[in-house]
């Protein structure tokens, strides 16, 4: 048993944002109790429910639901040389994430129940945060055949994406749709026309045309994030667009959910703290799809925070390991790693005055889990005890030799933060 | 900005005397003055080449002609200086295959750049000859190398510089022997 | 005095001081070059690699020659048949020719940024012969070098690019080049070919090739690489000789006293009509002779002490 005492506890979905006792059992919550105010040192109501007991002190810390990422690239099955999935949820315990939905580019593809029963199974033996993996919309991710999305959903998913890929042929993603809506299951958009990106490697800018890099104009994000919500309305299928990195793609969801379509959205911490000039000097760490926009899209992106048009932030963590990223920008893969980093760059929201604390978490916990029907972000009791404390003052250095993922590839390498997680618990027990 | 820790060794007319009696002794020793050839190396060597010039051509008219040459290319000691110097271009408007060639430089001291010029000219043309004019010799030789015509022989210590001043180039006329550590004017 | 950098990676990083000392450096070396023996020792001892991973003929000649005529020795690397078609990455290729102990690594290379990863993993001097669409410096340094000569300076000339500026690493090192040295700068081709914001660069944006060449000192024309044409950039080579290459009819609206340029090599009866090619407007063999001094200037800049 476990109380987590005197921390500032902000839990969106309950609405609460005060100093809370939580007391935990058996991996679940027990209780939450606001914790009153009654001389030195003394707990007000602390009861001895048993000897096995543990008290944590989280006087000046944030108390928190355990922080969801929609989006993680865990690269196993096939290249476990780029991270494995127990390097990838040590990653994720360490950036304060308890569950993680993992995207089905693996090698083979997540587009069979085999593969989804190995990621649960290697999950459960070695992973040591909640794993919940994402099926392929189409076999192999080929774009021409769909997967067999109930006997995936049986399998364990909990949306269909073909993420690193877009679906290219409409009527097939029209299908797709109505077919996912059969399983009532959302499918998860990675919007971009493969023929505008016509093989670009960053944003078609002043930047692209200064390097004589080729550049993939914001146009390609958003004709297909105009398609696939136009779809979504058709079919009525619920529909996530992932990373979303334009100002044309947050007014064009903005447009639609006004209509009423049944559309959510995220974006990741690169894409409102770093712009396209992170490219001039050719660092590879700045290689990303989508790629690193112009300044006015930071903005957009920050004001379709503030107005809920985006509503989570996922953080597309994609290792590589040196032979995809030490190479010439043109031949380099595309990717950042963003477990570790994703929460403190996210606190800048608050800081620069955006976000009020309780939005800036739930973009990381009520969100996504009532988009993707989640028993999850929220530390209601009898809910699994996964939390997340932080200490909001403390600044640190980021130094990537560092990290738990096996990746090396972030921008922000060098970087001061402010805010650093603590502590890490998944079902009770402390991770971190 | 001292007055003490420099003298003037040359001022303007033993410089002028200098020059005249050189090209006598140029004239004398070459009797056959139509196929001479000044060469003198950048930047002062080209100055005194032009004035030595005019005074053959005083004492026994026509005109001798006259090339620049720029002898950077040809150093042996490029990696041992730290600035590295600014390359003005060789202008030897003749060919120097089969000619006589004098050579005009202002001081001799350790005699490279007079090799590096010999080399300079050499990968030019084949001449028939080349002499060595130089309006003062300082000594410390470190290669085997003598001037033909000598302006003055003035013995300095390494510590000390030797400046060349001429009106075309500096707007002052006169040779200064500085101790080193000293400023000059 | 000298550059300041051991490499020579792209003109928008080097200063105007630094262009002008390449130039009246180069302008020594000319002299050279017209001599029976055309060697100086300057460089002797001294070893220069010409990495190429694009095919080259006159660029690495002129590499060559330049080396040779200050007495260095030169080697010449082309991958086609090298480790590169085994799989070698260029940082492995690099570090296995550092170890060789080079003075100078040319490399020419189609992906951006590639010397620079040459640059940072070494510490033999590096030139830039081209790195994708990025930049070119020594063409751009000869080209200004070659208008230098025959109008005496730089500053207030009005130059216009032509052709498939996108995709050019001349026309940009020349942009760069151009606008430090004080001249100014036009483009002109199909829309297609224009990259976006390349205002902001500082050139002026053109409508036609009349408003692209009327009253101007220089017109540089740049070569059309055919296989843009899978890339719908342009239809068919009649439609863009047409309308954007250059003859003697359209030659009328610029002033008689033009200079055109082009990088070579040349596709006759594409941008240029072969009655230009070989008339006296053109100073492309002027290009040719310069670029081989300006190269000897920047490797006795580089590697000369």
């Amino acid at each position: 048993m476990l109380i987590i005492e005197n921390g500032r506890l902000i839990d969106p979905a309950q609405n609460l944002d005060g100093i809370f006792d939580i007391s935990v059992d058996h991996g679940k919550i027990i209780q939450v109790k606001p914790r009153e105010r009654d001389g030195a040192g003394k707990a007000a109501g602390r009861r001895n429910l048993s000897k096995d007991l543990t008290i944590f002190d989280a006087s000046g810390m944030l108390v928190i639901p355990g922080l969801i990422d929609m989006h993680t690239h865990l690269r196993d099955p096939g290249h476990e040389y780029k991270e494995t999935i127990k390097t990838g949820c040590q990653a994720a315990a360490a950036g304060g994430f308890t569950s993680i939905a993992c995207m089905a580019n693996t090698n083979p593809v997540n587009d069979n129940q085999s593969v989804t029963e190995y990621i649960l199974r290697k999950a459960r033996h070695e992973g040591c945060v909640n794993v919940f993996p994402v099926g392929a919309i189409t076999r192999g991710l080929n774009g021409e055949t769909l997967t067999e999305m109930g006997e995936l959903k049986g399998a364990g998913v909990i949306a269909f994406s073909d993420d690193g890929k877009s679906v290219k042929n409409s009527e097939l993603m029209r299908r797709a749709m109505e077919y996912a809506k059969s399983f009532n299951l959302p499918l998860i958009a990675h919007c971009e026309d493969p023929d505008l990106v016509n093989n670009g490697v960053m944003n078609e800018g002043y930047v692209s045309t200064c390097l004589g890099l080729k550049g993939i104009p914001h146009t390609a994000e958003e004709v297909m994030v105009a398609r696939d919500v136009m779809l979504s309305e058709l079919t009525g299928c619920p529909l996530h667009i992932a990373h979303v990195s334009t100002a044309g793609s947050v007014w064009t969801i903005r447009d639609a959910k006004s209509r009423g379509a049944k559309v959510t959205s995220e974006t990741a911490p690169h894409y409102f703290t770093l712009t396209d000039e992170l490219v001039r000097g050719f660092d590879t760490n700045a290689k990303v799809n989508p790629p690193l926009r112009t300044g006015e899209d930071v903005n957009a992106i920050k004001e379709g925070l503030k107005d809920g048009t985006i509503d989570m932030i996922a953080t597309d963590h994609a290792p590589h390991s040196l032979l995809e990223k030490d190479v010439e920008f043109d031949y380099a893969a595309f990717g950042i790693v963003g477990l570790e980093t994703a929460f403190p760059l996210s606190l800048m929201l608050y800081t620069e005055g955006i976000l009020s604390l309780p939005q800036l978490i739930a973009k990381f916990t009520v969100n996504p889990a009532r988009a993707f029907n989640l028993r999850k972000g929220s530390l209601q009791i009898g809910m699994d005890a996964d939390i997340t404390i932080l200490d909001l003052e403390k600044t640190w250095t980021v130094d990537v030799s560092c990290f738990k993922s096996k990746g090396r590839n972030s921008p922000f390498h060098g970087w001061n933060m402010q805010g650093k997680v603590v502590a890490t618990l998944v079902g009770g027990k402390m991770i971190l | 900005m001292k007055q003490t820790g420099y003298k003037v060794i040359m001022d303007r007319e033993d410089i002028d005397r200098i020059l005249t009696r050189i090209a006598h002794e140029i004239v004398e020793r070459n009797r056959d003055c139509e196929e001479l050839y000044l060469i003198g190396i950048r930047k002062r060597g080209v100055t005194l080449a032009q004035r030595i010039s005019e005074k053959i051509k005083g004492i026994k008219g026509g005109e001798i002609p006259i090339g620049a040459l720029d002898i950077t290319l040809y150093r042996d000691d490029l990696s041992e200086i730290d600035a590295q110097p600014v390359i003005k271009k060789t202008e030897i408007p003749f060919s120097v295959k089969g000619k006589k060639i004098i050579l005009i430089d202002d001081v001799l001291y350790t005699g490279r750049t007079i090799r590096a010029a010999l080399d300079g000219i050499i990968d030019l043309g084949r001449p028939q000859f080349i002499q060595l004019a130089i309006l003062l010799d300082r000594g410390h030789r470190e290669l085997p190398i003598r001037a033909d015509y000598i302006g003055k022989n003035i013995p300095t210590s390494r510590k000390e510089l030797v400046e060349v001043k001429l009106m075309e180039d500096d707007g002052t006329e006169e040779v200064i022997l500085i101790e080193e550590g000293i400023d000059g004017p | 005095m000298g550059l300041k950098s051991k490499d020579l990676l792209t003109i928008e990083e080097l200063t105007v001081e630094e262009i002008s000392l390449v130039l009246d450096t180069a302008d020594s070396m000319k002299e050279i070059s017209t001599r029976d023996i055309k060697k100086v020792p300057t460089l002797r001892g001294k070893t220069v690699i010409n990495l190429f991973y694009e095919p080259s003929t006159r660029t690495r000649t002129s590499f060559e020659i330049a080396g040779k005529r200050l007495s260095a020795d030169v080697v010449n690397i082309s991958t086609s048949t090298s480790s590169v078609v085994k799989g070698e990455t260029l940082k492995d290729t690099g570090k296995n020719l550092q170890a060789m102990n080079p003075d100078l690594v040319v490399i020419r290379h189609p992906a951006p940024g590639a010397p620079k990863i040459l640059a940072d993993n070494l510490s033999s001097s590096i030139i830039n012969a081209g790195d994708g669409a990025h930049e070119h410096p020594t063409q751009a340094l000869l080209d200004i070098f070659t208008i230098r000569e025959r109008k005496g300076h730089l500053d207030r000339l009005e130059v216009a690019i032509i052709g498939d500026i996108r995709h050019s690493r001349v026309a940009r090192s020349n942009i760069y080049a151009l606008s430090k040295t004080g001249a100014k700068v036009r483009v002109f081709g199909p829309h297609t070919m224009i990259p976006p914001f390349i205002e902001r660069m500082g050139v002026t944006v053109c409508a036609t090739l009349e408003e692209a060449i009327k009253d101007v000192d220089v017109i540089m024309m740049l070569r059309i690489q055919l296989e843009r044409q899978g890339d719908f950039l342009f239809p068919t080579l009649r439609e863009y000789s047409r309308f954007f290459g250059l003859d003697l009819e359209k030659l009328k609206m610029a002033r008689p006293d033009v200079m055109i340029m082009h990088p070579g090599p040349i596709n006759r009866g594409v941008e240029l009509s072969p009655e230009i090619a070989d008339s006296p407007y053109t100073l492309i063999l002027d290009q040719v002779t310069n670029g081989v001094a300006v190269r000897m200037a920047l490797l006795y800049l580089l590697i000369g002490k």
